[in-house]
């Protein structure tokens, strides 16, 4: 599985290149190692979506969070900050208290395995901060997110 | 043949840089039952023809003033489609002095129902002096008494829209609305990296001005009943909070008291109370913040998202919104906690309930089959009708007359921006208000002091 992901990442990256420069930047940018946070937000995958007006963890959603999991426990030093985001179909308020809701489902579960609670701090972006912009079911599905953004902390 | 009674200057006020305004005086006209009828046709409201010919220079006066004066007011009655101005290339006869008796013939020939007649002159000491008497031209008699103004020349735009506010006020019977502000959030940059910045702007788009804050996120600022201050939502620190803005000074200052996240706040009417929505462990309630004690009294304690709260005119009530039922819902829960009442009841989503500066009726956003509506109801949650539908309606804002809302409409798509509306709350007269810039939550003050 994680084979697969990393095939598809260099595939992407591949794709991409349109001269001989950006290609070697790419390969570069390939060689990323485990420890860095850019392989955490690629390869380990820092974002789980969201149903429709759900919080719920879905199944995929929990196969990249103990993948999450399992990478933060090496790293104990970098602080987290787990972003929760809605789609634009709600409206401003709501979406705020909603992307709370996914931002602290995940943060229950990491808690759950063993993540320290001092790391972690949690915020709502509700619909302010899209991904994508299309407004279908294409883009809201990637919009209703939950992001774990290593090495930031809010302070209170 | 007419009757020209002598023109009664009642105020004189007295303006230095900001406006003074009589309050007693305006309480008394207030009783002035209104004069002209409308007509109403199967449901199309025929507009009262006005006329407002550039008013009269005297001494000093320059003549963009005398021009603008009238079209401000025009330009104000005319948006609230109960009033159509006639060109002024159609008057037959333009008045010459403020003082002279009114040629009706001239207004009743080309079907001018009101006749708006003021004059503008400079005194000595730079203040502007404005008159102005309002006449109905079929009964050839005046409406109200004349009135006067005082002003520094930098505030004509406000004289007008007091002028406009007594001519709205005394032909319809309703309430004042013209001389009000409105705060909003200005929007800018593609729709995935959107800045926004505070922003104020006088009801009808003029005077536009950026608020000074730090450049991070901002949500929905709303007004103090004063009309001084205003409260939202902000990210200075990396997550929402509530901050309150002296607007005179545009200095900020949190409510320290606040933990996890707020948002979504609103003053009481009398000042003394903030009322909003705070998430801990992913849990939003509502909380009655008292400024000057600073205390914090939590409203709602069930798992459910409470938020979008609004107080009741009278301080007693709150209405909110729940999704404790399933669903978004609105909700009525007194001040001092208890149960709260469920009253919308229909299919789709009910968001964002504001009770109307009135009392009579909750303005709300609902969401209903993938569309979004601007809907109103009355406060025990019967007659719900829905003003408008599109992709996605959000957010409305009373008028300080209790008769129009302003809210926001996002397109949809790649290209997607908000801008600004208004409504009737009959349904009619939906109007785009002109922004220089993408615009979102709007609120609406009080009519200004």
């Amino acid at each position: 599985m994680k084979n697969i992901g990393l095939a598809f990442f260099f595939i992407l990256l591949l794709v991409g290149c349109e001269n001989d420069k950006s290609f070697k930047n790419s390969l570069d940018k390939a060689q990323i190692s485990e420890s860095d946070i850019e392989y955490f937000q690629n390869l380990v995958g820092d974002t789980v979506l969201f149903t429709v007006d759900q919080s719920g963890l879905r199944p995929d959603a929990i196969s990249i969070l103990n993948a999450q999991v399992k990478w933060l426990k090496e790293k104990t030093f970098l602080p987290i900050t787990i972003e929760g985001h809605a789609d634009e179909q709600g409206t401003r308020e709501y979406n705020l208290a909603l992307g709370a809701r996914r931002a602290t489902a995940v943060r229950e579960f990491l808690l759950a395995k063993g993540i320290e609670q001092d790391r972690i701090s949690i915020v709502t972006y509700g619909k302010e901060r899209p991904l994508r912009v299309c407004s279908n079911e294409e883009c809201w599905s990637k919009n209703r997110r939950a992001v774990t953004v290593v090495g930031k902390k809010i302070v209170e | 043949m007419v009757r020209h009674s002598v023109l009664k200057l009642l105020i004189i006020f007295s303006f230095t840089s900001i406006l003074f305004i009589n309050f007693s005086f305006v309480a008394a006209q207030k009783n002035d039952a209104p004069q002209l009828d409308m007509t109403v046709n199967r449901g199309v409201i025929k507009p009262i023809s006005l006329a407002v010919p550039s008013f009269i220079k005297e001494s000093g006066a320059n003549s963009i003033i005398s021009r603008e004066l009238a079209k401000v007011i025009s330009n104000n009655l005319d948006s609230t489609g109960l009033f159509k101005s006639i060109p002024q290339s159609a008057y037959v006869s333009m008045p010459l002095s403020f003082n002279t008796p009114v040629q009706f013939s001239d207004w009743s020939i080309i079907n001018a129902d009101v006749l708006v007649m003021g004059s503008v002159g400079l005194k000595p000491d730079g203040r502007l002096e404005v008159k102005f008497r309002l006449w109905d031209v079929s009964q050839q008699k005046e409406i109200g008494k004349g009135k006067q103004y005082f002003t520094n020349s930098e505030s004509w735009r406000r004289i007008s829209h007091k002028i406009s506010d007594t001519i709205y006020t005394r032909v319809t019977g309703e309430g004042a609305y013209f001389d009000s502000r409105v705060v909003f959030v200005s929007e800018t940059g593609p729709k995935d990296n959107r800045t926004k910045r505070l922003a104020i702007m006088d009801q009808d788009g003029a005077n536009f001005r950026l608020l000074k804050h730090p450049p991070s996120l901002v949500i929905a600022p709303r007004f103090s009943p004063t009309s001084n201050k205003i409260i939202f939502t902000g990210y200075e620190t990396g997550k929402p909070r509530v901050y309150l803005m002296d607007l005179s000074s545009e200095e900020i200052t949190s409510l320290p008291e606040l933990k996890g996240m707020s948002f979504a706040p609103r003053f009481s009417a009398n000042g003394k109370q903030i009322v909003l929505s705070m998430t801990e462990n992913g849990n939003t309630d509502i909380f009655i913040n008292t400024l000057s004690t600073g205390v914090k009294r939590r409203l709602t304690t069930n798992n459910a998202i409470d938020t979008a709260p609004s107080f009741s005119p009278d301080g007693k009530s709150i209405v909110f919104e729940s999704d404790r039922g399933g669903g978004q819902q609105l909700y009525i829960i007194s001040t001092q906690g208890g149960d709260a009442k469920r009253i919308s009841f229909g299919k789709g989503r009910y968001a964002t309930p504001v009770w109307s500066p009135r009392g009579d009726l909750i303005a709300f956003t609902k969401i209903k089959e993938g569309k979004f509506h601007i809907g109103v109801m009355r406060v025990d949650g019967t007659k719900e009708r829905l003003l408008t539908t599109s992709f996605l309606d959000e957010g409305p804002a009373w008028a300080p007359n209790g008769r129009v809302l302003m809210f926001f409409r996002e397109t949809p798509g790649r290209a997607g921006a908000p801008s600004i509306y208004s409504i009737d709350i009959s349904g009619r007269n939906l109007r785009k208000i002109k922004t220089s810039s993408f615009a979102s939550d709007p609120n609406w003050s009080p009519i200004l002091n």
